[in-house]
């Protein structure tokens, strides 16, 4: 959406560039760690640049790194992506009434482009739907400028990474990068005690059943630990969306 | 997939950009208002984070399919570090710097 010269002329494209700026040293570091994941967990160069411009999405690409190397079938990594990226349902949720009023392919590219951080900035900024015509376009590009400046960031850290990558031995294990990145947003999550637990449970469950085809391990453990979290709900937590939200 | 390219990661990829895609618009690519069911909501709290869980657990406590046997290893210190780290000052960036910085000397100096 950036590159339409409409969307950039208006005031608040700018503002949006602007107020993204002082993340976009963080969103590129991250970037550039997870080039180098990505390569030295094994993938091939283009695949990594392919993930990168494609996938745009860092947990779930740290998250498939494995699965891919490890030959896990198709249906496996999809499915780990989906429960990775479920964060994203939610806001989808919150960002509906903002972006109904334009035609699908449009408000489909605007959901792609926008990320956590995006998604955090743009709703604190404009914290209700636009109500006429001229608001709906200034939150526009607001939105526009706000990820403009987080995909340009990422993405030119992330080819850095990946370039960078090919000049660093593979056994200094820089791969495990990702996977620190990963223990960071796990962490993040980890808000109740019920989360924690199913965290628990997930790991325990994949690593007991490490031995199933497929990767089938990851899948289990999810379901395993989704399932096991709903019971306790139900058993003990008597109003389950306050003691959650 | 050893640093080569095949066919097959790359479909696997372009399957991931449609999960990206699918998870940020979800409520908005029909049309109508539409909602999930209750049981659905609550699957979106422990989801996310029991898939990070049953990915980076087995990353960092086995090698070659079995539980690791000895506590010299790096990998469980940086995890460990990283994830102090966390609770002590927030921020995923400073994690996984601590995490390496904790790891690395291990690993490459001592060879765990």
């Amino acid at each position: 959406m950036f590159l339409s010269a409409d969307v950039r002329r208006r005031p608040a494209f700018r503002e949006g560039v602007l107020n993204m700026a002082p993340m976009a040293v963080g969103i590129g570091a991250w970037g550039l760690m997870t080039g180098v994941a990505m390569v030295k967990s094994g993938m091939s160069v283009i695949e990594a640049m392919a993930m990168t411009l494609l996938v745009y999405a860092g947990s779930s690409q740290l998250a498939a790194i494995p699965l891919l190397v490890a030959g896990a079938p198709a249906w496996v990594v999809l499915a780990t992506g989906f429960c990775v990226n479920l964060r994203f349902v939610v806001f989808s949720l919150h960002l509906r009434p903002y972006l109904m009023h334009m035609p699908r392919w449009r408000r489909m590219l605007h959901g792609y482009l926008t990320a956590d951080l995006s998604y955090a900035t743009f709703t604190t900024r404009y914290p209700r739907p636009p109500a006429d015509l001229a608001e709906q376009r200034e939150q526009e590009a607001y939105l526009t400028g706000g990820y403009c400046t987080t995909w340009c960031a990422w993405m030119g850290m992330s080819t850095v990474g990946i370039a960078l990558a090919n000049f660093i031995p593979q056994a200094w294990g820089l791969g495990f990068a990702g996977v620190l990145s990963l223990v960071g947003i796990l962490c993040s999550m980890a808000t109740t005690r019920l989360r924690i637990l199913s965290a628990l449970i997930a790991g325990a469950t994949a690593v007991a059943a490490y031995a199933l085809p497929l990767k089938l391990n990851i899948v289990t453990g999810i379901g395993v630990a989704v399932l096991l979290c709903f019971w306790l709900e139900k058993q003990f937590v008597r109003d389950a969306i306050k003691a959650d939200l | 997939m050893k640093g080569e390219t095949d066919l097959w990661s790359l479909a696997v990829i372009v399957g991931l950009a449609g999960m990206s895609v699918l998870t940020r618009c979800f409520f908005f690519i029909l049309d109508r208002p539409w909602g999930l069911p209750e049981w659905a909501h609550r699957a979106l709290h422990y989801a996310p984070i029991a898939a990070l869980a049953a990915v980076i657990v087995p990353e960092i406590v086995m090698t070659q399919g079995h539980l690791v046997s000895t506590w010299q290893d790096a990998r469980i210190f940086g995890a460990l570090a990283g994830a102090a780290y966390y609770f002590w000052r927030r921020g995923v960036l400073g994690t996984m710097l601590v995490g390496m910085a904790v790891y690395l000397p291990l690993h490459l100096g001592l060879g765990w």
